[in-house]
């Protein structure tokens, strides 16, 4: 029910998409794959924030949404075309989050977060036992695509994305989702089929992790299942979200971007101590940023105009 | 037709039995009295109709139909809808929100977007919270919180409303609204079970009344009749308490 979003906000939304688009004509390749990297975070975190935002469920299990995606691609990576390889990587992550979500979603709490995260080993190692004992081998190879092509996928991933954000928040079912994370119990008592509707809005925000998964396979061509489920993905969409702002939907974009920047930046001029700065920046983010980036710009410029106004 | 009945209604914790082997029925139209003494097994009878909780044996039957087993949200679409004890409003999302939650998800089948919209507006003016429909929930007074409340299980549009505890913590002309409130839902065609502490209300409210007592019914009747009753009497102000002597 977020009719506020406004009409500047979707033409802003709509330059930058095209703006975006006409990159990889002009830019170096160096741009396009830095681009590649923050579509593709842009991309985990708003779908991560699509569910646990509204909902206050934090779900770890990013990275095993994000990895099924990546697998599946390099199991049908071969024998099928691109798209339909996205396609399949988004649909099995999909199941995954289907299966996983009606078993795990009446937990509550830190069990949640909990189990989400076990997911993510327990893939790791069911994946690797796999590929040890049964096709004895422990890494695939994704047919490669150029990095334009990868950034265009991962730019259309984004963009459908979005839209499905948009139309959910806006509608009934967004309400609900709030309304869920207000108190659950009062939800169910004034109708909300709650366990459905948290189930298929998880599995639709894993069908976004496992497209995103699928296209950036075919970027790094070999894969095993270390790389494919990296723990990591699993805490940077909420750390993102966190520093962006949950609420506003550009919140968690807006984090992304500048946090693969940051992580970037700093890996390229301190590559042994990025990840200390990189922690004490996420510590002080948290501490006096409650609201994120976003809340902490309204803040200010609530302080610089009322100043104004006090002048006057 | 009663509009609920109850067979043989029981639930125990650990135990214990909070509601046990209970009766009860309710006309189509009538507001039923609910009391008892603190753990006497009221509100978790509330539970066991909405379906909070699973009864450990018995059936509840709504409009003929037998409700036990049922979830929450299938309940609510069929026209039962609750209040509770301690207010579970959703403090974050704005009044109108609130009650157009209701209205989109607690009635049977899909209702469109400007229907949703105008049951959560006459379900608001109807409490009298219109004015303060764009305030977060959260910033309300217990009393409109309560009343909240209700509005938000009207726009479910139910045949049967369960009022826990609505006059609990509210002042003397808080308690005179609501029981103003509680008439003009009875006069919408609705049919209310209340539990209530609040005497005053329970006397000019109810058409009935029904007495539980650790989990077991213990009366039921008229106002009058149960004031009466000695068994009543002696649980709530304990043996040889007569007035007369």
């Amino acid at each position: 029910m977020e009719k506020k979003t406004s009409k500047k906000g979707i033409i802003l939304g709509v330059i930058l998409v095209i703006l975006g688009a006409l990159v990889p004509l002009f830019a170096p390749v160096y741009t396009v794959i830095l681009l590649t990297s923050i579509l593709m975070y842009m991309t985990i975190a708003v779908s991560w924030t699509l569910f646990s935002g509204p909902t206050g469920y934090i779900s770890l299990a990013s990275a095993a949404f994000f990895g099924a995606g990546i697998y599946t691609a390099a199991i049908v990576g071969m024998a099928l075309p691109l798209p339909l390889v996205i396609v399949a990587g988004a649909l099995a992550s999909f199941c995954v989050a289907l299966l996983v979500g009606a078993l795990t979603l009446r937990l509550k709490g830190i069990y949640f977060v909990m189990f989400t995260f076990g997911l993510v080993e327990l893939l790791l190692h069911f994946i690797l036992w796999w590929e040890v004992t049964i096709s004895g081998t422990t890494g695939r190879v994704v047919p490669p695509a150029g990095n334009a092509i990868v950034f265009y996928t991962m730019l259309i991933i984004f963009v459908i994305l979005l839209l499905t954000v948009f139309f959910i928040r806006r509608s009934r079912y967004g309400l609900a989702l709030l309304s869920i994370g207000e108190n659950e119990e009062a939800a169910s008592h004034a109708g909300v089929h709650v366990t459905a509707l948290k189930v298929i809005v998880y599995a639709i925000s894993a069908l976004f992790m496992g497209a995103a998964g699928a296209a950036m396979a075919t970027r790094w061509t070999y894969i095993d299942p270390k790389i494919a489920f990296n723990p990591l993905i699993s805490f940077m969409p909420v750390l993102m979200a966190i520093f962006g702002g949950i609420r506003p939907l550009y919140g968690p974009i807006i984090g992304a971007a500048i946090f693969t920047y940051l992580e970037e930046f700093l890996l390229t001029r301190f590559p042994y101590h990025y990840m200390l700065i990189f922690g004490i920046i996420m510590v002080v983010a948290i501490l006096y940023m409650p609201d994120g980036l976003i809340g902490l710009t309204q803040r200010v410029w609530k302080k610089i105009s009322r100043r104004r106004y006090a002048d006057t | 037709m009663p509009i609920l009945e109850g067979r043989g209604v029981t639930r125990y914790f650990g135990g214990l039995a909070a509601v046990s082997d209970v009766d009860f029925w309710v006309e189509t139209g009538e507001v039923l009295g609910l009391i008892g003494p603190n753990g006497a097994g009221k509100t978790t009878l509330f539970n066991l109709i909405s379906a909070a909780l699973a009864p450990k044996s018995g059936s509840i039957f709504f409009k003929g139909k037998e409700i036990t087993g049922l979830k929450p949200y299938q309940i609510c679409r069929m026209g039962l809808s609750r209040t509770f004890q301690t207010v579970k409003v959703f403090g974050n999302l704005s009044v109108m929100e609130n009650v157009l939650l209701g209205a989109f998800f607690g009635g049977e089948g899909r209702i469109a977007s400007a229907d949703a919209l105008e049951a959560a507006t006459s379900a608001l003016t109807f409490v009298g919270l219109s004015e303060a429909a764009a305030t977060p929930a959260r910033d309300l007074t217990l009393a409109n919180q309560k009343r909240l409340e209700v509005a938000r299980a009207l726009a479910t549009r139910p045949e049967l409303l369960l009022l826990d505890e609505m006059m609990e913590g509210l002042n003397p002309t808080e308690v005179n609204r609501a029981m103003a409130l509680v008439k003009q839902i009875q006069e919408k065609g609705i049919t209310v079970v209340m539990i209530e502490h609040v005497m005053k209300a329970i006397m000019n409210v109810c058409g009935r009344i029904m007495v539980l007592h650790h989990g077991a019914k213990i009366a039921e009747g008229t106002p009058q009749e149960v004031s009466t009753h000695k068994t009543v009497i002696e649980v709530y102000f304990g043996e040889r308490a007569d007035a007369s002597r």
